[in-house]
Order: C-alpha cells, then structure tokens, then sequence
C-alpha cells in the first residue's frame, strides 16, 4: 500500500510488540494496543500464533481489530468459543496461556498497573474502568508483556491502586507471594524495548527505537530511567510489517465508524 | 413454568423495588431491551449485577435507579469510561451508590457458584491486587489437601436474572449461540430469569445437541423482541452498533444531553422500536 518509508513512534510500538510473539504463542490479548500488536504478529511472521479474547474465543483470526473483546468476527473466526467461566478457569488458571498481553493507564517501574482508579479508591478523582480479567492474567500467564506510549502521567514512580500485580516492591516479591508465573518480562513503548533486570525486577531499557534519545525516554517517563550496558536499536520497520499494520487499521476504521455495513457472511 | 409475555408485563411480573438484579450479557446479547422496560417502569434502590456494566447500567445508574453495583468492569468497551456511573461514583449524582467491584474471574467464579447451589466461589486469583483490600467480600480459604491459599468471594445468586438469546422453541426451551459469556450461569443462579428472543421457531429438532439450550422450566417469562440487543449484537441476526458505542460517549459527558437522550430513546419508546433499530445492521442473507 505503502512507500512511505517514515513511521510513527506508535507504528514502531506496535511492530516491535508484535515482534516479541512466536508462532506457537498462546496469546491472551487485552483490547487496544495489545490487539493490534498481536494481530500484527498473525499477520506477519506467526501464523499460527493462537489469540484468546476474554469473551471466550480461542484461537481467533479477526480481519478487523475489534473495538470490543467480544465483537462478533472474534466468535465467527475462532478455533472455538467457550463461557466465560470455563475460559478464566480451565485456560487462564489451567496453566494454558503464554503470553498475557496487557496495556495499562499507569505503570510503574515493576510492571505493576493500574487502570482502576486515580486518586483514593473510596474517593476517586478519576474513575477507571477498573481490571476486568487483568488481575488473573496478571497472575496466571507464563508470562506478562505490557505495551503502552510513554507519558509522564502514565509512567510513575508509585501507582495509584495495584490493579495488576507485577513484580510488586521487585526482587522476589511474587514468589513470596506464591505466584509462580514469571510476571512482567517485557514492556514495549513508543520510544524503547525495556526489560526487567534480573535481580531488582525494575524495567531497565534494552532497545532505543530508531531515532529516540535517551533523554527522550527519561523525559516522558516518572521515574529514573535505567539503561543496559549494551544499548540496542531497534529495528526500524520493514515495508511488510507497516502495510500490514496500516492496511489493518485502515480497515478497521471503516468498518467501525460504518458500522451499520454489516460485513458479508 | 415458563410464559410467553409482552415485555412489559415480563418485567412488571419479575422485577421489584430493592431486587438484585442481573442484566447480564458479554458485550454479545446484552439485554438492552429488558433494561429500558426497566428504566420506564421507574424501579428504584436495586442491586445491579453484572461482569460488565455497559450503556444499559451507565443509563440506570444514571436515571437514578441504583442503590448498589456489583461488577468486574465499568467501562465502554473499547471506547473508554462509562461517564454516568462516574458522575454517581465521583461526585454521588444522580445519587450515591455503592460498590463491589470484583475481577472477571472472580465474577465469574461467583455466577457459577450461585448455579451450582454453592455459597462461594473457590479459586486461584487476586493475588497481590489491591481490589482484596478494598472489598471485604474478598477472603482466602487454604486447601485442606494441599495447604494452598486460594481466594473466596460469596456466589451471586440474583433474585431476578434478565438475558437476550436468539430464539425460542414454542415450548419456551431457549438458544444461545456464539459468544455464550455468562448467560447460563446467570439464570440458573437467578431465583427467576426473563429472556427476551429474537424469534420464536417450531421447533429444534434440527440443532446440534451441544448447543446452549435453557430447558423451558428454568426460566420464568420470554418476550419475543427483534433487535432487542441493540446496540449490542446478536449473532446470526444483526451486527454490533459500534457507531453507537462511540455516540455515547458523548453523550452520557453531559447530564442534560443524557436526560434528554433517555426521553426521546427510551422514555417515550416501546419494545416495539428495537425491530428498526438493527435494520441496517443485519447481515446480507
């Protein structure tokens, strides 16, 4: 479609997102960026890379992001599509998902999220949808990778309610905790690949994307960045991975705003 | 035994001031129908129940029929936040309410619990999330077996349980297809349940014998209401209205615009309008 060779920092977001997931993936995807990252990765070099919504489809193929986690191609493109207990009980908490893919209104530098609420939770000064399925995906995936644009709102030294727990106060806090998933393992943004370090568990910057300083990073984020020895760049974009990004969005948006075109069975 | 009635007496019947009540539906077959018969029949102080409280509990919440809410998530999906129940939350308007908040699980957990005759839900969730300390209906209980500490919410058990499926049998048996969510769970947990259809057929003798079928006697009344998901969806029948999940964003922002919105959609409107409302959304046959 294409070639245009700029992208936008959320274009690299997503493609590095996307990036991150294998074909024999068990995704559980959270709507948003989450979503497109991984339909991306379908689209792209994991084919079979089987995506689980909460609505209880597993093993879906979507050919527009969905605006909800229970739109109606979601069910129509599924391996198959089961109640909403069993998916929490016997896949989620069964041990049967990889990767929890989960965005977030607040994160802190242990992969900790909240979206439930700003301010006091009896007294909000902002109330947020709250966790959804997010808690036990947090919990019960192998392990958890969280995608979100850097903001200085949005990346914070101390959250506001710990919605999803990630690696709590860092170091062993899960294990002491008894969960025993691996938690947060990477977190990809508009500016950087970030991993937790191995033994404080803080996100520690991995990758710069394509033209981002490290000043850039530290300006958009609320805590002291830390950066690895060995800095990589990340790979710009290739022309298949943006078309295939932009062709999905592209479609997307036209089947949503008309939504009253019901698509062809 | 179940009934077939119109609408409005299905929800006069089954629904009271002070009920617990659950509307539920997985962003599928939401039943918006039932809930706007509710909304003009003016209930008051009832326990709103559901995993996720879309349009149809920001609009009762809204014209100020909620004492309590019982939920996993408030939120417009994939739109954002549900701007009345906010207004009630934030700032206590219409009227203050209180609230339960549970995650999906636990929600889930929960509802099968309640179908299952069963006083609470056992599983393994919650760990290191804050919602444990803010809502003391959350507990642990250890595995006698194993030593394993595992969360315990109570189940819920409905005393009115509405949902929207497909279609009925002229015996009242009833389908739900595609994406189930916790339909089922929620009316075998109800004291009574009310299900609006899309059709009713002669018969289903020709469906596949593991398909979601509610036999007749557990459900108390079905009304037969085309579109009756709208904006939701019902598939096989009409698509999701995703134009109107981002109009009502907009719209529930301001509470006159809300107000006035609710009296021209759902105060002066019947069961009857939902047919035209999926119009354009059904599928090219």
């Amino acid at each position: 479609m294409s070639d245009n060779p700029d992208f936008t920092p959320n274009e690299m977001m997503t493609i590095a997102a996307s990036r991150a997931l294998r074909n024999d993936d068990v995704c559980f995807v959270g709507i948003g960026a989450p979503s497109a990252a991984c339909n991306v990765a379908r689209l792209t070099h994991a084919p079979d890379i089987t995506l689980i919504y909460e609505s209880g489809t597993i093993g879906t193929a979507p050919d527009v992001l969905p605006l909800s986690i229970g739109d109606g191609e979601l069910c129509e493109t599924a391996v198959t599509t089961v109640a909403v207990p069993e998916m929490f009980r016997y896949w989620l908490q069964g041990g049967r998902i990889s990767i929890g893919f989960l965005g977030a209104a607040q994160l802190d530098k242990f992969g900790n999220i909240n979206t439930t609420v700003i301010g006091d939770y009896f007294h909000p000064k902002t109330r947020l949808p709250g966790g959804g399925g997010a808690p036990e995906i947090a919990t019960s995936s192998k392990e958890i990778y969280i995608t979100m644009a850097q903001t200085r709102r949005g990346m914070v030294e101390k959250i506001d309610f710990f919605t999803s727990f990630g690696h709590g106060e860092g170091g062993d806090h899960r294990k002491r905790l008894g969960i025993d998933t691996a938690g947060p393992t990477l977190l990809i943004t508009d500016l950087a690949i970030w991993k937790p370090d191995p033994a404080t568990k803080e996100f520690t910057v991995v990758s710069l994307h394509p033209g981002v300083t490290r000043q850039q990073v530290q300006e958009t984020c609320g805590w002291i960045v830390k950066f690895a020895e060995a800095l990589d760049e990340t790979p710009a974009p290739s022309e298949l991975e943006l078309t295939t990004l932009r062709d999905l969005q592209a479609r997307t948006k036209a089947a949503h705003e008309g939504s009253g075109k019901a698509k062809a069975a | 035994m179940v009934k077939f009635l119109p609408l409005k007496q299905a929800v006069a019947e089954n629904l009271h001031n002070g009920d617990s009540v659950a509307f539920e539906g997985f962003t599928h077959l939401i039943p918006t129908a039932a809930a706007h018969e509710a909304i003009r029949q003016g209930f008051r102080d009832l326990t709103l129940i559901r995993m996720t409280p879309d349009l149809i509990y920001d609009q009762m919440i809204g014209m100020g029929m909620a004492r309590k809410i019982i939920f996993s998530y408030v939120g417009n999906p994939g739109v954002g936040l549900l701007r009345r129940a906010r207004d009630a939350i934030e700032n206590g308007f219409p009227r203050s309410i209180e609230i339960e908040e549970h995650s999906h699980a636990g929600m889930a957990n929960a509802y099968e619990a309640g179908a299952a005759g069963l006083p609470c839900a056992v599983f393994r969730g919650y760990r290191g999330a804050g919602l444990a300390a803010v809502n003391p209906n959350i507990k642990s209980v250890t595995c006698p077996f194993t030593g394993e500490v595992l969360a315990a919410v109570p189940s819920i058990r409905p005393d009115v349980t509405f949902i929207h499926a497909q279609k009925a049998d002229r015996k009242g048996n009833v389908l739900v297809e595609g994406i189930v969510g916790i339909q089922k769970e929620a009316v075998l947990a109800a004291r009574r349940a009310v299900v609006t259809v899309e059709e009713v057929v002669d018969n289903f003798d020709d469906l596949h014998p593991n398909l979601t079928v509610l036999p007749r006697w557990t459900i108390a009344a079905i009304s037969v209401v085309p579109g009756g998901s709208h904006p939701s969806y019902a598939h096989g029948y009409y698509a999701r209205d995703n134009a109107a999940y981002l109009e009502w964003d907009e719209i529930a922002a301001d509470r006159e615009k809300f107000q006035a919105w609710m009296q021209a959609n759902v105060i002066e409107k019947s069961a009857d309008d939902f047919a035209a409302r999926v119009e354009h959304l059904r599928k090219a046959a």
